[in-house]
């Protein structure tokens, strides 16, 4: 006699949801909670390297959207030249990440921010100014594996359920 | 403290004698306001408790976003769905369309009509409350066939077709198991069956096998999960409210709610002691009890997956229906036999009666074994 064709199959079924009542729930509150994303991510941000930057536009030419836009000065100055304007529009980015493997002088880094929507098409065009490299700014550690060792480690779903209250 | 037996003592919660001039009217006006009050606000609570529930038992939070806890989403939901078009479609029977919402949700109110809330408080405490209760609760399968058939629409038609299937046949598990209630109490008045069990022992001891067939039935005559056939959206679409929007479909949710307060109040009236209980006041006794019955209507739906057309019918006429008719005549012949004998010594032996004849009726389940075709 398989006492499970006789109820004890429905109430194991049962003492499951009972469990799973008390349970933390997996749910992340987006705004307010965040995840911590891949060391890795590409994120919705260009970060640029003026230092480091010479003006060569290989970026630009791997570009296979052509997404970003460079204008240099004429002349050179010293072994650079001075980047007058250098944008990219994030509306045509598609975060392949090319321009940041081609880089010669390693001066263009992938972000990590995900934030990045706005309400007009014009405001997704990153400027010079906002890609600027600094301490401060939060830079992925795509293609730049000592970047990746900085950053915080990724939370996986499955330590947030098993983690403390 | 203010308790609410001091701001509506007793005499004028019952509402003033009917003898009294313009008495009648009175009382049915203070009734008619408690009943609206107790299902739309109990409606509202279960469906954001459901939701909870549900969603805790599932790893997700549920609702938390409107008001404290998520308390106010059924608001927020009511505003959406009055805001929106109401679309009646081409070639729909556009009277029978109107009508049926709300010849779904109305008989659930009425069923109101005679639950105590209290002892004798009730808008008319019915001689033949059972009855009532019985004959009311069934109307709404008409509302919702008139769903099906006046919306011109196959998948509706279909839904409709499973609902009235699964009442009739469960219609007669249901009213049987109520039967031996009916015997134990010797009265059909539902304020009576709560005072005699007020004075023995709630009747899910005494009735264990008509709890259960009366819970069950219950649940596939209000088609909540996993009997909810007529709104398997996996082949159906949504059942008989397909082609419902707007306010009309409101009515439908709220009275798919409001019938399993139905089912829960009247579960702890009949078997859970209704209003009587010691300490908190009696009202909320039975809000309590409800609420209870409630939480295991969640609980299964949370854990059993629906089950088919086939099942259903075998599950009642195979299972319920036999159990119903056997409960029905035991507990005849103990009544009859035994007119004295002290509750301490049937609960054991309804207890036994019951798991035996569960466990010999639970062979005609195996698995595979009620397959139209092989």
């Amino acid at each position: 006699m398989k006492l499970d064709y006789y109820g004890l199959g429905i109430a194991k079924g049962l003492m499951v949801t009972l469990k799973h009542l008390f349970r933390r729930p997996v749910t992340v509150q987006y705004p307010e909670q965040t995840l911590n994303t891949s060391r890795r991510i590409r994120g919705n941000e260009l970060v640029w390297n003026e230092e480091k930057c010479t003006g060569c536009s290989t970026c630009a030419k791997a570009c296979h959207i052509g997404a970003i836009s460079i204008v240099t000065a004429p002349n050179p100055e010293g072994d650079k030249y001075p980047v007058e304007k250098y944008e990219i529009d994030t509306g045509y980015c598609i975060m392949c990440g090319m321009c940041v493997e081609v880089c010669p002088f390693e001066a263009l880094y992938m972000g990590a921010g995900y934030e990045k929507a706005q309400y007009r098409r014009g405001d997704l065009v990153q400027s010079k100014e906002v890609m600027k490299y600094t301490s401060e700014k939060y830079v992925s550690g795509y293609f730049y594996p000592e970047f990746a060792a900085q950053l915080p480690l990724q939370t996986l779903l499955l330590e947030k359920i098993t983690e403390e209250e | 403290m203010v308790t609410f037996d001091l701001v509506f003592p007793a005499w004028q919660f019952k509402g003033l004698p009917p003898d009294w001039p313009g008495g009648f009217w009175w009382h049915f006006i203070v009734f008619s306001i408690i009943i609206l009050a107790f299902v739309l606000t109990l409606v509202i609570m279960f469906i954001w408790f459901e939701r909870r529930t549900l969603g805790r038992m599932q790893a997700r939070m549920g609702p938390n976003r409107v008001g404290p806890f998520g308390l106010l989403q059924a608001m927020a939901d009511a505003i959406k769905v009055m805001l929106k078009e109401d679309i009646v479609p081409n070639g729909a029977d556009k009277l029978v369309h109107l009508l049926a919402p709300l010849v779904a949700f109305v008989p659930v109110l009425m069923v109101f009509a005679v639950m105590p809330f209290q002892d004798g408080a009730a808008l008319v405490n019915l001689n033949i409350g059972v009855l009532y209760v019985m004959a009311v609760s069934s109307i709404s399968t008409l509302g919702i066939f008139m769903a099906g058939w006046g919306s011109n629409n196959k998948y509706t038609l279909i839904s409709a077709m499973r609902d009235v299937a699964s009442v009739v046949s469960y219609e007669i598990p249901v009213v049987l198991s109520l039967a031996g209630i009916v015997l134990l109490a010797g009265s059909l008045s539902l304020n009576d069956i709560v005072r005699s069990q007020a004075q023995s022992v709630p009747f899910v001891l005494l009735q264990p096998l008509g709890f259960i067939v009366f819970f069950l039935g219950g649940m596939a005559e209000i088609n909540r999960s996993p009997f909810d056939l007529l709104e398997a959206d996996s082949e159906i679409v949504a059942g008989f409210h397909t082609e419902y929007s707007g306010m009309k479909f409101a009515l439908f949710y709220l009275a798919e709610y409001a019938e399993a307060l139905v089912l829960s109040t009247l579960v702890a009236t009949f078997f859970l002691g209704g209003w009587g209980g010691p300490l908190l006041p009696p009202w909320l006794w039975l809000i309590v009890k409800s609420w209870a019955v409630f939480f295991v209507l969640v609980w299964i739906r949370a854990t059993v997956p629906r089950v088919r057309i086939d099942q259903l019918m075998t599950f009642s006429w195979k299972f319920l229906f036999p159990l119903a008719l056997l409960n029905l005549v035991v507990t005849a012949v103990e009544v009859v036999a035994w007119p004295e004998a002290l509750p301490v010594l049937l609960i054991p032996v309804n207890i036994a009666v019951g798991a035996v004849l569960v466990i010999l009726l639970s062979r005609n389940f195996k698995p595979g074994g009620s397959q139209v075709e092989a």
